[in-house]
C-alpha cells in the first residue's frame, strides 16, 4: 500500500448518544480520538497508550469497551454511548449520582470510564458482590480514591436501580 | 480565634462535593480538552539511550512531512533555555538541564528534537522521522553503585556522581554509642515509585497576535510558581503570562515543577505566534515525570538494655536521577529532618549523599522523604525490640516524645509543634483487637502458617513551604467570593474552603464561591503539595475571613449606631447583643461598604487578603496496624487487616479526609506490595507502561478500618493539620513490619519492599534450604 492510500480518509457513519454522525476519518483514527476530536465529546479521556487504564471506556452497541482499542472505522454503523449521553433527560444516571453520593471521585479523570464500566456491569448484574465489582473494575485504573469509594458508589447505584421500576 | 464564634456545623460536616457535577457528566475541562482556533500540536523525538553522546541529528526528512510547521533541536535554541534548580546548599552541583538535549543525553526519554504540526498524528509522525545518531556512553542507575570507585559518571560535566551532601549532628553521638549496651546496623532501601496521576502532563500555550502576552493552560499543582518558573526560564515577563490550571487530573507531587516540554511549548508558541498543545502519552509521562523514593538508608542504632534508644546514625544515599528539577533536591532533606521519627533521640547523626544517575529525575511524590524516614525508623524500632528481646510496643512507648515536651526540637534540628502519640496507638490497638491478632498469630504459626502483625507509629509534617494566600470578598449583593492561592487537583478545596468561609461568615455555602488556579484571578499563591493546603491555604482563608468579619462588624455597628463590641455574629450577618431581631445582613453591610456609609476613617469596600505563613509546620501523627499472611508455597502476600488511626487535628470534611486516607493508603500499599520502577544496570527502562509497572487495581485493595483521634493544632486558626500523605507514610512500614514478623520464624531479618510473590517465594525457599540442609 502506498503512503497516500494508507492515509486515505474513509467515510463512516456512527450513531453517538442517539445522534447520527457522518464523518470522514483516517483509517488509523482510534474511536476515542474520533469522539474527542471530531465530535468534541471530551468527557471520554485518554490515560494511557496500552489499553490498560480504562479512562476511555464507552458503550459500543451496548457493551463497555475501551475506545482506544477500537478504530473509528470499526465503529461504522454502530451505536456508541459516551458519558455525555448517559443520563438521557435526567441530570444524572444513578451511577453518576452514586459517585457523587459516595465520594467516588477526586480528580475526576478516570471517572467517566469508571462510570461507563459500572453502568454496563449493573445492566448485566443488577446485584453484584464487592468482589464482582472489583473484578469488573480490573480494566479501570484510579490513582486518587483507592477504589474503596468507587465500589461503594456502584453499590449505592445498584440499590437505587433495583428499586426503580 | 479573634472573633467570637458559634459553629453552624459546616466545619466537620461530610458535605458532598460541589466539584462533582461537571466531572461525573463528562463536562470537566482538562488541558487536553482545550482546543483553540488554529492550534498546532507538539511532539518530541526522545533519546532511547540512558546515556549517550549525540553525534548528529538530521531533521531534513521530518521537515518535509505533511502538516509540519517547524522542527527544532537543542542547537536551534539558546543555551539559556535551561531548567533551573535553586542552590539549596553551597556544595550542590547543578549540571545543565537544557529543554532540548545539547550534545548528550543522560537518561532515556530526554527530548532531542521538537516538531510542531497541524495535527497530533502529523507531529508524532514527523518526530519519528527525525534521525539521530548516538554514541552510547557507560551509564549507572543505582545510586549506591554510582558512589563506588570506578563507577561511570552519570553527568560527565562534573567530576563525581555526588550532587550534594548534608550532615546534621545532634547531641553527643560518640558518647551515646560508647555508653550503649547494644549496637546494631540495618540497610533499608525504599523502592522507586511513579506518581501516575491519571491525567498525563500537558500544556496549551497561546500567545496574543503581537507576542506580548502568553496564555498558558497547564496541568499543574501550583499555577503561580509554575508561571514564575516559566517566566524565569523563558526570560518573558511574569505579569504577561496568564497561567491557568484548569481541571487537573491528579498530581501527587509530580505536577509541581515545570518540565522541558512546557518551556518548549511556550517558546514555540511565541516563536510561531500560534497556540500550541502538547499532552504526554502515558509512555512519555512514565519516563519523564519526576519519580519518587529511591533512597537507601544504612543505619546504626545504640541501645541501652532497658530499651532506651541512646543514639542513631543514618547515612542516606538518595537517587536524584539525571537532572535537577526545581524540587528534585528536596525529599532527601525531608528524610533527614524527620529521621528520628516520633522518638526522643537527641544524640544522632544523619548524613545525606544525593547522587546523580542515568535515570529519570526524582522529586516529591506523595510523602517526599517522609515515607522513607518512617520506613527506616519503624523498621529500626522493630529490630531494636528484637535485639533486646523486648515487646515492640513497649520500646515505642519508652521512647515516644511525650505530650508535655512539645514544641520539641529533634536531634536533627527540626521542631515538632504538638502531638500525643500514645493516643492513636491506644485507639489502633483497641480497633485492631490487637491481643486477638497476637493469639491468632500463635495459633496459625503452630499450624505452619506464615502470619504477622506490624505497626508504625509515625509523624506526618504538613503545611510547610512558606505562605499561602486567601482573599475574602463580600460582593455588593452580600454574596462571598473567595480567592485562594491553593490549587486543588482532586482534593475538593471548592467544597472544603466553602465550608470554612460559610462557617466563619455565618452564611450558607450557596452564598460562597471559591476561585482558584488562575494567576489573573487570584493574588500570588504557592500551590497544593506536601499536605499543606488545609493548614496554610485554609489558614489564610480563615485569617482573611476574620478580617472581613471584623470590618463587617464595625460597619454593622455604624449602621445601627451601636458600639462594635455590642455586635455579635448572627445567621447571615450581625445583630446587637441581646436584640437578635435588630439584625444587619451581609447584603446591607456590603451596600454600605461600597456606598461609602462606613465609619469615619474606614476605607470603603469589603475585601481582605491574607498571606498566611504559619512559620512552623503542623505535625500530624498516627498509628497504622497491619495483619498479614504469606502463602508459604507461592509467596503471595495477603493483608488480612489494616487499621489506620490518624490524627490530623480538626477535620473540615470527614468524607474528603477519609478519601485522602484511602488514596494515600492505596499508593502506600502499592509500594509495599507491587509497585517499583525498575531500570536495568545500564539505566534502560524496564517498567515504563501499565503493562509492567504494577499499579494498584481495585481487587488489590485489602479491607481497611479507619479510626481517628483529634488533637487540635494549637498553632492554626482552624486547628487543622495535613492528612494527604499519612497513607503513604504510615501504611507501608506497618506492612513491612508485619511481613518481617511473619518471616521472623524462618530467621529472615529484613527484605525491602515491594513484597511481590516472586521475591517472598525466593527468600522463603532460601531460608528453608538453610534450615534443613
Amino acid at each position: 500500500m502506498t503512503a497516500e492510500a494508507e492515509y486515505a480518509a474513509v467515510p463512516i457513519t456512527v450513531n453517538v448518544n442517539g445522534i447520527k454522525h457522518d464523518a470522514v476519518v483516517e483509517p488509523r483514527t482510534l474511536l476515542v480520538y474520533f469522539l474527542r476530536e471530531h465530535l468534541n465529546l471530551t468527557g471520554t479521556h485518554v490515560g494511557c497508550d496500552t489499553s490498560q487504564c480504562g479512562a476511555c471506556t464507552v458503550h459500543l452497541n451496548g457493551r463497555a469497551v475501551k475506545s482506544c482499542t477500537i478504530l473509528a472505522v470499526q465503529a461504522n454503523g454502530a451505536e456508541v454511548k459516551t458519558i455525555e449521553g448517559l443520563a438521557d433527560d435526567d441530570p444524572f444516571h444513578p451511577v453518576q449520582q452514586g459517585f457523587h453520593e459516595k465520594h467516588g471521585l477526586q480528580c475526576g479523570y478516570c471517572t467517566p470510564g469508571m462510570i461507563m464500566t459500572a453502568v454496563h456491569l449493573l445492566e448485566t448484574n443488577p446485584n453484584p458482590s464487592d468482589d464482582e465489582i472489583k473484578h469488573a473494575l480490573e480494566g479501570n485504573l484510579c490513582r486518587c480514591t483507592g477504589y474503596i469509594n468507587i465500589v461503594e458508589s456502584i453499590k449505592w447505584a445498584a440499590e437505587k436501580m433495583r428499586k426503580q421500576p | 480565634m479573634t472573633t467570637e464564634h458559634t459553629s453552624n456545623g459546616l466545619i466537620g460536616a461530610s458535605l458532598k462535593r460541589v466539584e462533582d457535577p461537571p466531572l461525573i457528566t463528562g463536562k470537566g475541562c482538562y488541558v487536553d480538552d482545550i482546543n483553540l482556533p488554529g492550534m498546532l500540536h507538539l511532539a518530541f523525538q526522545r533519546s532511547p539511550y540512558p546515556h549517550a553522546k549525540i553525534l548528529s541529528i538530521d531533521t531534513s526528512k521530518a521537515k518535509t512531512l505533511p502538516g509540519v510547521a517547524t522542527v527544532i533541536t537543542g542547537n536551534d535554541i539558546s543555551e539559556k533555555l535551561n531548567l533551573t534548580s535553586s542552590q539549596m546548599l553551597p556544595n550542590m552541583k547543578i549540571p545543565p538541564h537544557p529543554v532540548l538535549a545539547r550534545g548528550a543525553v543522560h537518561c532515556a526519554g530526554v527530548p532531542v528534537a521538537a516538531v510542531v504540526a497541524t495535527t497530533r498524528a502529523q507531529a508524532e509522525d514527523a518526530a519519528e522521522a527525525v534521525e539521530v545518531e548516538y554514541e552510547a556512553l557507560p551509564s549507572v542507575s543505582n545510586a549506591e553503585e554510582a558512589l563506588k570507585p570506578g563507577a561511570p559518571l552519570a553527568r560527565e560535566e562534573i567530576d563525581s556522581n555526588v550532587c550534594y551532601t548534608m550532615t546534621k549532628n545532634g547531641g553527643d553521638i560518640d558518647k551515646a554509642f560508647a555508653d550503649a549496651d547494644h549496637v546494631f546496623t540495618m540497610h533499608i532501601a525504599s523502592p522507586r515509585q511513579v506518581a501516575l496521576a491519571m491525567e498525563p502532563r500537558g500544556i496549551v500555550a497561546s500567545p496574543d497576535p503581537f507576542g506580548k502576552n502568553l496564555s498558558v493552560w497547564l496541568s499543574t499543582q501550583g499555577p503561580h510558581r509554575a508561571r514564575a518558573e516559566i517566566a524565569n526560564v523563558l526570560g518573558f515577563p511574569e505579569h504577561k503570562i496568564h497561567l491557568i490550571a484548569p481541571d487537573v487530573g491528579g498530581g501527587f507531587g509530580s505536577k509541581g515543577p515545570v518540565y522541558r516540554e512546557d518551556i518548549v511549548a511556550c517558546y514555540l508558541a511565541l516563536k510561531l505566534r500560534k497556540p500550541i498543545k502538547w499532552v504526554a502519552t502515558r509512555s512519555e509521562d512514565f519516563i519523564t515525570t519526576i519519580q519518587g523514593r529511591d533512597q537507601a538508608m544504612t543505619s546504626e542504632m545504640a541501645l541501652r538494655k532497658d530499651g532506651k534508644i541512646l543514639g542513631l546514625k543514618v547515612q542516606v544515599v538518595a537517587n536524584l536521577g539525571a537532572y535537577l528539577h526545581s524540587s528534585t533536591a528536596g525529599p532527601p532533606q525531608r528524610m533527614l529532618g524527620m529521621a528520628c521519627g516520633s522518638y526522643q533521640i537527641k544524640d544522632c547523626r544523619v548524613e545525606i549523599v544525593s547522587v546523580f544517575t542515568n535515570t529519570c529525575p526524582t522529586g516529591p511524590y506523595r510523602g517526599a522523604g517522609r515515607p522513607e524516614s518512617v520506613l527506616n525508623i519503624e523498621r529500626l524500632l522493630d529490630k531494636a525490640a528484637a535485639v533486646l528481646g523486648m515487646d515492640r510496643l513497649e520500646i515505642r512507648r519508652k521512647n515516644f516524645i511525650q505530650p508535655d515536651q512539645f514544641p520539641y526540637t529533634t536531634g536533627t534540628g527540626v521542631e515538632y509543634d504538638s502531638g500525643d502519640y500514645e493516643k492513636p496507638l491506644r485507639e489502633a490497638l483497641k480497633m485492631s483487637n490487637y491481643d486477638d491478632l497476637l493469639r491468632q498469630c500463635d495459633e496459625r504459626r503452630q499450624r505452619g502458617e506464615l502470619v504477622g502483625v506490624g505497626f508504625s507509629t509515625f509523624v506526618e509534617p504538613s503545611g510547610g513551604a512558606g505562605f499561602e494566600s486567601g482573599t475574602v470578598r463580600v460582593e455588593r449583593t452580600g454574596e462571598i467570593t473567595v480567592l485562594t492561592g491553593s490549587s486543588s487537583h482532586g482534593q475538593g478545596h471548592e467544597t472544603s474552603w466553602a465550608q470554612i468561609a460559610a462557617e466563619l461568615m455565618k452564611t450558607s455555602m450557596d452564598h460562597v464561591t471559591i476561585l482558584h488556579g488562575d494567576t489573573h484571578v487570584s493574588q500570588q499563591g504557592t500551590g497544593t503539595f506536601g499536605s499543606r493546603s488545609a493548614v496554610v491555604g485554609g489558614g489564610a482563608l480563615a485569617v482573611a475571613a476574620e478580617r472581613v468579619i471584623e470590618k463587617g462588624k464595625r460597619i454593622a455597628a455604624h449602621l445601627v449606631e451601636a458600639a462594635p463590641e455590642d455586635m455579635t455574629q448572627t445567621d447571615g450577618g450581625f445583630a446587637v447583643k441581646g436584640v437578635p431581631d435588630k439584625k444587619i445582613t451581609w447584603r446591607q453591610i456590603a451596600t454600605a461598604a461600597y456606598g461609602g456609609r462606613v465609619p469615619k476613617g474606614m476605607e470603603i469596600g469589603l475585601q481582605e487578603t491574607a498571606f498566611f505563613d504559619p512559620k512552623r509546620e503542623a505535625w500530624g501523627f498516627g498509628t497504622h496496624v497491619a495483619f498479614v499472611s504469606i502463602d508459604r508455597d507461592t509467596g503471595k502476600l495477603t493483608i488480612e487487616k489494616l487499621v489506620l488511626v490518624d490524627d490530623c487535628g480538626v477535620v473540615i470534611n470527614p468524607m474528603i479526609v477519609e478519601g485522602q486516607i484511602h488514596g494515600g493508603v492505596a499508593q502506600g500499599l502499592g509500594e509495599a506490595q507491587r509497585e517499583q520502577m525498575l531500570y536495568g544496570d545500564d539505566g534502560q527502562v524496564r517498567t515504563g507502561t501499565f503493562m509492567n509497572y504494577a499499579i494498584m487495581r481495585a481487587a488489590d485493595m485489602p479491607p481497611m478500618v479507619l479510626g481517628e483521634t483529634i488533637t487540635p493544632n494549637p498553632f492554626n486558626p482552624l486547628g487543622v493539620k495535613g492528612v494527604g500523605e499519612c497513607g503513604t507514610n504510615g501504611a507501608p512500614p506497618s506492612v513491612a513490619n508485619a511481613v518481617m514478623d511473619a518471616l521472623a520464624p524462618l530467621g529472615i531479618d529484613h527484605i525491602d519492599m515491594p513484597y511481590t510473590a516472586p521475591k517472598l517465594w525466593a527468600v522463603i525457599r532460601k531460608a528453608e534450604r538453610q534450615k534443613s540442609p
